[in-house]
C-alpha cells in the first residue's frame, strides 16, 4: 500500500478536477500527479532520505507529500515557527534531506551538509514544469510515509510515525470515493505539520474534494475566503472557531450558507461555543472528530445528526452528548480500562483504549507501543454511554491526585462550562500539604457577566460531590493555548504557582 | 486457492481490473474476474488472456464489492470490463455508508 494509490485513482477517475488552489494558484490531479512524479525524480536524484518542508499551507505540501511517497522517502513537515537552535537539532535529525522552505529563509538555511535547500517557489515550479509519471512507487505498505514532530513542552520533541498501510486504512474506512460534488470545496486553515493537515490532503484527494489552502489563518480572512471560494467544507480548531464566530457577531452576521458541514477537533470545544456557532450558521452540519497523531487523525465522530438529535432533546443524557466526541469510526474499536487493565462498562471513567489497522501508536526509535492485540493506549481518560458515545476527560498525566482519589479535571471543567458566564475555563492540581494536591478552577468570564468563587464551589458540589469543589477559584482574561489550540495546562499550573494569575 | 490478506492487491487476467482486499475470510477462496482467476501482484499474466464474460457488470473505480455473507470486500482500484466473483459466487456492489468529512 502506498498513499500515491490514493491521488492515481482520483487523477484517473477526475483528472481535470482542481485538486488544491492556494489564491488564484491551482493543480488540478492530473497536474498534481505529474507535478510529484517530477518532484519524486528530483528526490531520488539528490540521494535525500527525507523530504520535509518549512512552510505554511501552499501547493508545495501536497506536491512534497505525494513526492516523498513516490520516491519511497518520508515526508517530514515542520512547524513553521521554528527558529535557531530547536530547528538545527531537528534538521539534524532528519538529514540527509530535500528541505523545501519559504522563500525568504533560504539564506538562513543554506549551506548545511547532507541538506538540499529549495525555495517553495522554485520547487512549485520546478515540479509543475514536468510530468514525469513513469516510474512505479513502492508498495510496501510498511514504509515510513509521513514523520510529525510532536509540539513536547520538555525535552526534545517526538516523531510520530505514520506508514502508508496507516494513512491507507484511515481513508479507505472513513471516505468513500469520489464522493465529492464538483462544486464542493474545503478550506484548509490548519498548519501542514499538524496530522490533520496532512489528513486533510489524503481525504479530500480520495473524495475528489477541491481543496482551498489558507496560509495564515485570521478569522476576517478565513470567512472573506469561505465566500468567495464558495466554500462548502472546512475543519478548524476550536481557538479558530471561537474567533470566527466572534468575528460573525461583530460583522452583524457573514453569508455562509454555501458552508454545508464544519467539522472540528484538535482540542476541547467547550459546549457554549459550540451552541453559539449552531446559532449563527443554522445551514453547516457540524461534526466534531477526535484523533491523535499516533491514531492517523479522526477515530470517532459526532456526526451532524447527532448535533441536532442532542441540541433539541430534553433528556440531559442525549443532550450531554453535544460535548461527546461522538462514536468510534467502523473501522475502529475504543475500550476504557481501569489501571490494572480491566475493561469498563458504560459510564466507568478510565483511560481509552483504541485498536484498528490506522492506529500507528509509534514514535522513531522507540518502536510501535501497541500491546500483542494491538491495542493503544491513547493517555487520555474517558468514558463511554449506554451508546458508545464517547466522552473525553482530558490528558491522564493531568488527572488530579486529592486525597488519594484520583479526579478527572474534565469531570469539572464541564459542570463550570455549563453556567452561561463562563466563557472558558481550567481545573489543575496544585501541591497541597494536607492532600497531596488541590483543586484549583480558573475561570475567564464573558464580557458584562459576574460570578463569584463562592457560586462556582456550589455549583460544582450540587452537580458533582463535596470533593470535586475546587478548594480555589480564580479568575483571568484568557487561558494560554497553543496555535493549535491546545490547553497548556502546564502553563496554567506555573502561572498559578507564580501569581501570575490575579485574583478577582 | 489461497486465504486472501488484508491489503493485499489482485489484478485480472481478463482485463484492466485491480482490486484491494479490505477486508478477508478466514478460509481459502478463489477470486475471480471477468471469469478468470485473479493474479496476485508476484503473479504474471498469462500469454492467453481469458475473453471477459460479456453478461457481467464491469467494476467501478473506487466502489467496494462484497459477497452475501459480507465477509469479503474488494475495492477496485482500477476499472475493468470484468466482473468480480468470488468462488464462482458473484460479488454485489457495496452501499457506501456516507461519514461525515471530518478533516
Amino acid at each position: 500500500m502506498n498513499v500515491m494509490m490514493l491521488l492515481e485513482m482520483a487523477a484517473s477517475g477526475f483528472g481535470d478536477r482542481v485538486c488544491v488552489q492556494n489564491g488564484p494558484e491551482k493543480l488540478t490531479y492530473s497536474e498534481l500527479l505529474g507535478a510529484a512524479g517530477t518532484a519524486a525524480q528530483r528526490l531520488r536524484e539528490s540521494g535525500a532520505e527525507r523530504i520535509a518542508i518549512l512552510d505554511v499551507n501552499s501547493l508545495a505540501v501536497p506536491i512534497g507529500l505525494f513526492a516523498g511517497a513516490w520516491a519511497g522517502v518520508p515526508f517530514v513537515p515542520l512547524n513553521y515557527r521554528l527558529t535557531g537552535s530547536e530547528l538545527d537539532r531537528l534538521i539534524e535529525r532528519i538529514s540527509p534531506c530535500y528541505l523545501v522552505v519559504e522563500p525568504e529563509r533560504v539564506g538562513e538555511l543554506s549551506g548545511r551538509p547532507d541538506t538540499t535547500v529549495v525555495s517553495r517557489d522554485e520547487f512549485v515550479s520546478d515540479s509543475r514544469s514536468g510530468a514525469d509519471t513513469a516510474g512505479d512507487w513502492p508498495m510496501e505498505g510498511d514504509d515510513i510515509a509521513v514523520l510529525l514532530f510532536t509540539s513536547g513542552t520538555t525535552g526534545d520533541p517526538k516523531a510520530a510515525v505514520l506508514r502508508h498501510k496507516h494513512l491507507v486504512s484511515y481513508i479507505f474506512g472513513s471516505v468513500e470515493f469520489g464522493s465529492a460534488d464538483e462544486s464542493d470545496a474545503a478550506l484548509v486553515s490548519v498548519p501542514p505539520y499538524h496530522v490533520a493537515g496532512i489528513a486533510s490532503i489524503l481525504s479530500c484527494a480520495y473524495a475528489a474534494r477541491r481543496v482551498v489552502q489558507l496560509p495564515a489563518f485570521s478569522p476576517e480572512t478565513w470567512i472573506d475566503v469561505a465566500r468567495s471560494e464558495q466554500v462548502t467544507n472546512a475543519m478548524v480548531v476550536p481557538t479558530m472557531l471561537v474567533r470566527i464566530i466572534d468575528a460573525i457577531e461583530n460583522m452583524g452576521g457573514a453569508d455562509l450558507s454555501r458552508l454545508r458541514a464544519l467539522s472540528y477537533g484538535g482540542a476541547r470545544m467547550p459546549l457554549t461555543v459550540i451552541e453559539r456557532a449552531m446559532e449563527l450558521l443554522p445551514d453547516a452540519g457540524f461534526t466534531n472528530a477526535y484523533g491523535l497523531t499516533e491514531t492517523s487523525s479522526t477515530i470517532t465522530v459526532l456526526t451532524p445528526d447527532d448535533h441536532r438529535v442532542a441540541a433539541a432533546s430534553d433528556d440531559w443524557g442525549v443532550r450531554r452528548r453535544l460535548s461527546s466526541v461522538g462514536q468510534a469510526l467502523p473501522s475502529v474499536t475504543i475500550e476504557i480500562r481501569d489501571d490494572a487493565g480491566n475493561v469498563l462498562g458504560p459510564g466507568e471513567r478510565g483511560e481509552i483504549f483504541v485498536r484498528g489497522e490506522q492506529i500507528s501508536g509509534e514514535y522513531l526509535g522507540h518502536g510501535a507501543l501497541l500491546d500483542d492485540a494491538g491495542w493503544f493506549r491513547t493517555r487520555d481518560g474517558g468514558w463511554l454511554d449506554a451508546d458508545g458515545y464517547l466522552f473525553i476527560d482530558g490528558r491522564t498525566d493531568d488527572v488530579i491526585v486529592r486525597g488519594g482519589e484520583n479526579i478527572s479535571p474534565g469531570e469539572i471543567e464541564e459542570v463550570i462550562l455549563g453556567d452561561d458566564a463562563v466563557a472558558d475555563c481550567a481545573v489543575v492540581g496544585v501541591p497541597d500539604e494536607q492532600w497531596g494536591e488541590a483543586i484549583v478552577a480558573v475561570v475567564v468570564l464573558h464580557d458584562g457577566r459576574s460570578l463569584t468563587g463562592e457560586e462556582v464551589q456550589k455549583l460544582v458540589k450540587e452537580k458533582l460531590r463535596s470533593n470535586r469543589m475546587p478548594q480555589q477559584v480564580e479568575f483571568a482574561a484568557e487561558l494560554p493555548y497553543n496555535e493549535t489550540g491546545k490547553l497548556l495546562r502546564r502553563k496554567v499550573r506555573a502561572d498559578l504557582l507564580a501569581g501570575a494569575v490575579s485574583e478577582h | 486457492m489461497a486465504q486472501l490478506k488484508p491489503g493485499a492487491r489482485l489484478r485480472s487476467a481478463a482485463c484492466t481490473t485491480e482490486v484491494i482486499v479490505v477486508k478477508a475470510p478466514p478460509r481459502d477462496v478463489e477470486v475471480s474476474c471477468g471469469g478468470a482467476r485473479m493474479l496476485g501482484s508476484d503473479e504474471d499474466r498469462p500469454g492467453a488472456v481469458a475473453p471477459v464474460d460479456a453478461a457481467g457488470e464491469p467494476t467501478l473505480l473506487g466502489k467496494r464489492y462484497t459477497n452475501a455473507e459480507e465477509d469479503i470486500e474488494l475495492l477496485c482500484t482500477k476499472a475493468g470490463d470484468g466482473s468480480l466473483a468470488v468462488d464462482g459466487e458473484a460479488l454485489e456492489l457495496k452501499d457506501a455508508k456516507p461519514l461525515p468529512s471530518s478533516d
